[in-house]
């Protein structure tokens, strides 16, 4: 008999808990007994020991992604990861010119440093998703021009879950000879990777979405056809001169193992991830008035984004107490918009407002999912008890013909 | 964000949620916000012939602290004059359920939603007693 474990984690897009057996890894790195020393230190067998255990690692991240270790530069997570490949590459290239194409519906990390670009004098195209939240090939062919240098597309949508055709836009990009970056930060251990197959120049990856530490991440840069970049950290030439500073072992041994365990049990694992996801969406889809955001299909198993028509967002998780998701509505980070994802791919502010990101992982649990349903619906009827906007519905009022007062 | 204890108890035991109805000539009813900005308040106060507010309901979508401010809104209006209940401030609503800076939002509205419905209230008496005087 299994207990439930309350609060319950379905917050696995934000972050993941480290794996056991990852914790223990790094647990070897850190004292006078273990795996200490400065991996760049040459000089005696502290350091190389623990250059073996970074290499070993950098192998394990690269065999993820079917990449050659070589071309594996770690970083201090996926922002910085982004960072580097787009102003790097982006910088690097600015003679050749100075245009950018990615999408609405990307990362911050991704969707600031462009911003950053476009103060620097690069002009950027931000590419709005069909419905679906997929890249519309053609549009994005139309968009390509004679200076476009980078395009920055990401591989899993951190939101809504939906998976772009990365080898068909680096297909394209590959034609073309431009450098095609890729945010991979959601995808390693729930889609396969083969950065040669897709033709990707440039991926961030991180550790602590995929049940390695936070703190740690990696940017995969193609050797063949070579990709340069612009170091944005100096220092003591680590990595390549691409990114320096000492390496930090236990991280690094961490995000290795998370990846080689990512890479043993993503087969089984995703198979079980979608039995939950679509025990979760079964459910609750009879509910009234729910919508499913981003492709059911084309989509991680894992992710559920749902909005609850006419009930607020944050008030559902505030519901929800005994269940950790996440919203993208109003008021749960620090700014008021609804979810920009959301609005790219078309849904209404009301929609938007109305959120909830449900996301499972590894210890996820058949339980966990039945209590969650039982939970939302209880929630969701509740609050529309209490909603206006659910009464005015069920009276039949359009609601987009109500003069509403904005404040 | 960690709600205070009073958002938490109007959240989780929210008072006179309901309706009455808005043809009543004793009923003012106020609906302020927006679903497109994530909350909208109904209050309605049902008002004595001398111009007491004999009850309350409310029904609103928005976040936790909406959903308390207008409920502690219709305990606070309940047995008022429509005079006191005019001078309510939203500051009042603030400091009972110890709202944070963010969330001053939902009194200002709750305040506002009161408004609404004394000017419907109100507008439904000038009408009748016009009626009346030509009657």
């Amino acid at each position: 008999m299994s207990t439930l474990n309350i609060p319950i984690y379905l917050d696995y897009s934000a972050t993941t808990p480290v794996d056991e057996r990852v914790a223990k890894s790094m647990a070897e790195c850190l004292t006078l007994q273990g795996n200490f020393g400065n991996p760049a230190s040459r000089s005696h067998p502290f350091g190389w020991r623990a250059e073996e255990a970074v290499e070993e690692a950098r192998r394990n991240v690269a065999e993820l992604i079917g990449a050659v270790p070589k071309e594996i530069i770690w970083t201090s997570g996926a922002t910085e990861s982004d960072n580097l490949a787009i102003k790097g590459a982006a910088l690097f290239n600015q003679k050749k010119g100075k245009h950018i194409i990615t999408m609405k519906t990307e990362h911050k990390a991704v969707l600031d440093t462009c911003r950053q670009l476009e103060r620097d004098g690069f002009e950027v195209s931000y590419m709005d998703p069909m419905e679906n939240g997929l890249l519309d090939i053609e549009a994005f062919k139309k968009e390509i021009r004679e200076d476009t240098t980078v395009v920055s597309i990401m591989h899993v949508n951190n939101e809504i879950g939906v998976i772009q055709d990365i080898a068909a836009i680096g297909a394209i990009t590959r034609e073309k000879g431009i450098i095609f970056h890729v945010d991979a930060a959601q995808s390693p251990g729930k889609v396969a990777i083969d950065v040669d197959e897709m033709n990707v120049d440039l991926m961030s990856l991180c550790a602590h979405k995929v049940y390695g530490p936070k703190g740690i991440g990696a940017l995969y840069v193609r050797r063949k056809p070579r990709v340069r970049l612009e170091a944005q950290i100096h220092g003591g030439g680590h990595e390549r001169g691409m990114r320096s500073g000492t390496l930090a072992t236990h991280q690094i041994v961490g995000m290795g193992e998370a990846f080689r365990i990512a890479r043993e049990e993503m087969t089984a694992e995703t198979a079980r991830m979608r039995v939950l996801r679509d025990r979760l969406w079964n459910g609750v889809k009879d509910m009234e008035e729910i919508y499913l955001n981003g492709d059911l299909e084309q989509r991680i198993p894992g992710n559920l984004n749902i909005s609850f028509n006419f009930v607020e967002g944050e008030s559902l998780i505030m519901s929800l107490k005994d269940i950790a998701v996440s919203s993208g509505s109003a008021c749960t980070s620090s700014s008021l918009e609804p979810s920009y994802v959301l609005r790219a791919i078309g849904r209404n502010d009301e929609l938007a407002h109305s959120s909830i990101r449900f996301t499972m992982g590894r210890f996820s649990t058949e339980e966990e999912v039945d209590f969650t349903i039982e939970k939302v619906r209880e929630a969701v009827e509740k609050l529309r008890e209490l909603s206006p906007l659910w009464d005015m519905f069920k009276d039949g009022v359009d609601l987009d013909s109500v003069e509403w007062a904005h404040h | 964000m960690a709600y205070s204890d009073k958002v938490l108890d109007h959240y989780e035991n929210p008072r006179n949620v309901g309706v009455l109805d808005k043809d009543d000539p004793n009923v003012g009813t106020g609906m302020v916000g927006a679903p497109a900005c994530g909350d909208v308040m109904r209050l309605q106060i049902k008002v004595s012939e001398d111009g007491v507010v004999e009850d309350a309901k409310f029904k609103t979508y928005g976040c936790g602290s909406a959903i308390a401010s207008s409920s502690l809104v219709t305990e606070m209006v309940k047995g008022k004059t429509l005079d006191e209940v005019a001078a309510i401030k939203n500051s009042e609503i603030v400091e009972e359920l110890a709202l944070p800076p963010v969330k001053i939002h939902c009194s200002v509205l709750a305040e506002d939603a009161i408004a609404a419905a004394i000017a419907d209230i109100k507008a439904k008496r000038e009408e009748q007693s016009t009626v009346k005087a030509s009657a």
